[in-house]
């Protein structure tokens, strides 16, 4: 047995909005081992993304404790927190969040201009060509189809080779055949690879996919289980 | 980050807005350009004025008349008598009791109405002695000067300006022509070389009598014990280094031809007091013209700002993706600062160029009066405003840099 890469304990989180309190997860306790492949489906929109900002260490909770890989990320500052996005998280967005400015190859190179950022082109082009983009590194956002930006999204999420994938929604703004393409990569950086790739959405379509599948409702956890 | 990427990534910033990076750039362009341009025009005013009071000689000592207590109490005004007299410029000329002393020119200055022929002009008419010419450094340009016989005789010849000269006579040559001082025939024997304009009038503007000739012809303005007044006598030292000497000698001399205890009726002043003293004077000129063109300095500055407020807010999900990605809050802000201090050493570098070509431009140029500015550009300056555009875009880049940084990662990329 693995250690467990991800574990919630009781993570709640409160939003104010004016004076009114809003809990957007509460008492929620997950714990994902390393090398899984998790859809979490959350049908609220607040739900789902209050989800994808914990997990992702954008945000920290309110009270709860989150540990990644062994260490307490519910209490460190914004410096630390952006560290360790930078070395152990691979973002994935529904949006796919490219600088629109910057080639497909610069695009990848990001994350590798914070912290230990040598050799970046190689590694950037060895990243497209693993999301089979080898031969648009010179092309912008804008010269790309939407699976094909989602793909450099995915190269960049890859860059920095972290532990952990995640994705918000991956396939929300793409067509069935570039679905197809998009969930291949991940299920194939799952398997072959050894990435630990969680899948927030609220598609139960996507689930499919997976093998795991956590399901959440008004912040709490409903349903957790295991296609064997 | 390291320096080359944060430089490398901000020149990619500027350089997707072109139009407005180039025109937050002229603000710095025109305030750095004007800065440089302007303080060189301003040192150039200064150093040809301090060259032209060079030339009349740093080694002499003028002497005027103070206030006269001999006459009631009385301020001794512009009109009134004066207590110098011609006496009292030769007994300066006594080897015994100033021996640092080299020569004495005393004047007496008038003004006058000439005419020549047709022509007429106004201009002052001074009284001097065969020494004047080198005592006070104005060579012939043509003709003689007026000599010791000039002077016993009384003389009604004169010495034309330069200026004069070319009002009276255009062309031609006026020596051994008649003129009229206020109605009074003179012969004109010689002309001065031109000096250019003076800064207390010009010098190219008088007409030159002998002493004696003007007292009893044109002035005749006399002491309260009936001797001859002059308005002032120049002293001219061997050199620089008796000037302090040379200043004792002269006042015991006059103190004693004047019988005085208590305080002096006349003041001496030196060359170099002069040229210090203007000095002071132009350099709070060229200070108030470099801190005019600074404060267009100033608004190349908020305009800098004013552009990084728009960019960050512009930017705001590149700035949330950054930060997603691992850029802490010291990168955004090193990144926004960069941008910053490139646009304002960038203006700052072409406004050095654009000042050091419009000083070379008017370098030589008549632009106040007819004589010729020389402008000085100088580095130190030109390093001075190379620094301070930094520092104005480092003082207003901070501002939007800090606005940037402190964004919080989720709401920046929620921020459509």
């Amino acid at each position: 047995m693995q250690p467990a890469t991800i574990e919630l304990k009781d993570v709640t989180k409160i939003y104010r909005m004016g004076n009114i309190e809003v809990g957007a997860l509460r008492d929620v306790s997950v714990s994902i081992e390393a090398v899984e492949m998790v859809a979490i489906i959350v049908a609220s929109y607040s739900g789902k993304s209050t989800m994808m900002n914990i997990l992702g260490c954008l945000d920290v909770p309110t009270s709860g404790e989150y540990l990644l890989e062994g260490e307490n990320v519910g209490q460190l500052g914004d410096d630390r927190l952006a560290e360790i996005r930078n070395r152990k998280i691979g973002f994935v967005f529904q949006t796919y969040n490219l600088l629109p400015r910057l080639t497909a190859l610069a695009n990848v190179e990001l994350p590798l201009l914070y912290g230990n950022g040598h050799n970046r082109r190689r590694r950037a082009m060895t990243a497209l060509s693993r999301v089979g983009l080898a031969d648009r590194v010179g092309h912008r956002p804008t010269e790309l189809s939407g699976g094909q930006q989602q793909r450099v999204g995915i190269a960049r999420a890859l860059v920095k080779e972290p532990s952990i994938v995640l994705a918000d929604e991956p396939t929300g703004n793409l067509d069935s055949q570039s679905t197809e393409e998009v969930m291949a990569i991940l299920q194939d950086l799952n398997q072959r690879e050894g990435l630990t790739v969680i899948i927030v959405t609220h598609e139960p379509d996507i689930a499919a996919a997976t093998r795991r599948v956590i399901t959440m409702l008004d912040g709490r956890v409903v349903d957790d289980r295991t296609v064997e | 980050m390291n320096p080359i990427v944060t430089f490398r990534i901000s020149l990619a910033s500027l350089g997707a807005n072109k139009l407005r990076s180039g025109l937050t750039l002229l603000g710095i362009v025109i305030g750095v350009s004007a800065v440089i341009s302007l303080m060189a025009i301003g040192q150039g005013v200064q150093q040809s004025i301090t060259s032209r009071i060079e030339s009349l000689g740093t080694n002499l000592l003028f002497v005027q008349p103070g206030e006269s207590v001999q006459q009631g109490g009385l301020g001794g005004g512009a009109g009134s008598a004066s207590t110098l007299t011609l006496e009292d410029a030769y007994a300066l000329e006594d080897p015994v009791f100033a021996p640092a002393v080299k020569a004495v020119a005393p004047e007496i200055r008038a003004n006058g109405q000439v005419t020549a022929g047709r022509n007429n002009t106004f201009a002052q008419v001074i009284g001097v002695t065969p020494e004047y010419t080198e005592v006070r450094n104005a060579p012939i340009e043509g003709g003689e000067f007026i000599s010791q016989g000039h002077l016993n005789n009384y003389s009604q010849v004169a010495v034309l300006g330069s200026t004069i000269k070319e009002t009276l006579f255009a062309n031609r040559d006026p020596v051994g022509q008649p003129i009229r001082i206020n109605g009074r025939q003179f012969e004109v024997i010689g002309t001065l070389e031109s000096k250019g304009g003076g800064f207390f009038g010009s010098q190219d503007n008088q007409i030159l009598v002998p002493i004696t000739t003007a007292y009893y012809r044109v002035s005749s303005q006399r002491t309260t014990h009936g001797e001859v007044s002059v308005d002032s006598i120049n002293v001219q030292m061997p050199d620089i280094g008796v000037m302090d000497e040379g200043m004792m000698q002269v006042a015991t001399v006059l103190r004693l031809r004047h019988h005085i205890t208590g305080e002096d009726d006349f003041i001496i002043t030196n060359q170099q007091d002069t040229i210090e003293t203007l000095q002071e004077t132009t350099n709070t000129f060229v200070v108030f013209l470099g801190a005019i063109a600074g404060i267009s300095l100033l608004v190349g500055g908020i305009g800098i700002m004013n552009i990084m407020l728009v960019s960050v807010t512009e930017r705001t999900r590149e700035i949330g993706i950054r930060k997603a990605m691992g850029a802490k809050r010291r990168d955004i802000l090193v990144q926004f600062m960069s941008e910053a201090t490139l646009l304002s050493l960038g203006g700052g570098a072409f406004g050095v160029l654009l000042g050091a070509t419009i000083a070379q431009l008017l370098n030589g140029r008549p632009l106040l009066g007819n004589s010729p500015m020389e402008t000085s550009f100088s580095w130190d300056i030109a390093l001075l405003a190379l620094g301070v555009s930094a520092a104005i875009g480092l003082f207003f880049g901070i501002y939007p840099a800090m606005r940037a940084a402190s964004l919080h990662p989720i709401e920046a990329l929620r921020y459509e």
